[in-house]
């Protein structure tokens, strides 16, 4: 399959990438006819060939060996003796994606019928991240989203912008995982005291018996640990397969693995929020939260 | 047989059996996880988006063991200390 059919702009065209160019663009243009609408048909575009070539770029140029460069040593930029590495500059990178995705839908916020497409999908967001913590822990989710909606729309977005070429996610990077499931381990002390007092949360590490006490002190580590090696692996894992896949079969079979790399990166997300809201509700309030508002 | 070539063959031969041991069990557990939440979810269909949330936490749960046996086979497969080691000891 290597044959060398032509040369272009000095690079070598083999058959593989030639059909693999084809197949894509069967997909694209079979795409544009199957939907009926241009916002859907540039995002459809947009997907195909951002996952193509991300999956390529992620499974490194030389097809030869694994390309398993440490994201956190990867050198971006050079600011005098400070060298900022992958895992910090992507990070921004997410950081400023959200935030000016928050200060656009935030801007001129409505309350009346005309309210723009962005601040209807923030709400949408933000109610959704709402009724899922109410449902989890029981309790007045106005104390729980700003660090749990943080938790889900950072790691989501990091997971979901790996279909952008050249973009490394900051969460396949075990700093960035044991930063976050530090965060849990600090906050449920401080979430369960909130709830129950000094000594109600002291309370849970003799439950049932005193003779579970140190499993119990050894149960908060395992959780922390579990929390940050569960994303590390699962994101390094989607950059593994897609460097294997790139060296068996390169240029067209890690693009379906990479868009399935999208799905189990929400799913990743969705389920470290939820792991932190049980882990830090598990002391739970003294009384049952209901929603007056009825925001949800 | 010296050294690294012991070093190298017992580590490919280690990270073999970690990912394969550690995923015969969670993939058991998920297995069972997911057909006794189908059958749940058969039987009351109402509760069905409590169930599934409960799935995937109880799935996390299950499959954070074979991440760990991952996560260890990644680390003998590309960050290898004793091979590290023993590749620094033949060169000197």
């Amino acid at each position: 399959m290597n044959t060398i059919l032509f040369q272009i702009f000095g690079y070598d065209v083999s058959v593989e990438i030639l059909f693999s160019i084809m197949i894509v663009a069967a997909f694209c243009i079979g795409s544009l006819f199957w939907i009926r609408n241009t916002i859907g048909r540039i995002f459809v575009l947009f997907l195909i060939l951002s996952a193509w070539f991300s999956s390529i770029t992620t499974g490194g140029e030389n097809t030869s060996g694994l390309n398993l460069q440490n994201v956190d040593t990867m050198p971006i930029l050079t600011l005098g003796p400070i060298t900022i590495g992958g895992t910090v500059f992507y990070s921004w990178l997410v950081m400023a994606v959200l935030t000016i995705l928050a200060w656009m839908a935030t801007r001129n916020l409505r309350s009346t019928l005309k309210v723009s497409g962005l601040q209807t999908a923030m709400e949408a967001v933000v109610r959704t991240i709402r009724s899922q913590i109410i449902d989890v822990s029981g309790d007045n989710p106005t104390h729980y989203i700003p660090i749990m909606g943080t938790f889900f729309l950072f790691i989501g977005m990091s997971n979901l912008m790996t279909i952008i070429p050249w973009f490394r996610a900051p969460t396949a990077s075990l700093s960035t995982t044991a930063a976050f499931s530090l965060c849990v381990f600090c906050a449920m002390p401080i979430y369960g005291i909130r709830n129950a007092g000094l000594k109600g949360y002291l309370k849970k590490y003799i439950e049932p018996t005193p003779i579970m006490l140190p499993l119990n002190i050894l149960s908060d580590f395992s959780s922390t640990f579990s929390l940050a090696f569960r994303l590390y692996g699962n994101m390094l894992s989607g950059a593994i397969i897609a460097s294997v896949l790139m060296m068996l079969a390169p240029f067209l079979v890690p693009l379906p693995m990479q868009i399935l790399g999208l799905i189990t990166g929400t799913i990743q997300a969705y389920i470290f929020a939820l792991l932190a809201i049980v882990y830090v509700s598990s002391v739970g309030p003294q009384k049952p939260f209901t929603d007056q508002l009825n925001f949800y | 047989m010296d050294a690294i070539t012991l070093i190298g063959a017992m580590s490919v031969l280690a990270a073999g059996l970690c990912i394969a041991l550690g995923g015969i069990g969670p993939a058991l557990g998920e297995g069972n996880a997911a057909a006794n939440a189908l059958r749940a979810m058969a039987q009351q269909p109402d509760e069905s988006s409590n169930i599934t949330r409960t799935l995937f936490v109880a799935m996390a749960m299950v499959e954070s063991t074979a991440i760990y046996a991952f996560v260890v086979t990644v680390l003998i497969m590309y960050f290898n200390p004793f091979w590290n080691y023993a590749v620094e000891m033949a060169s000197k």
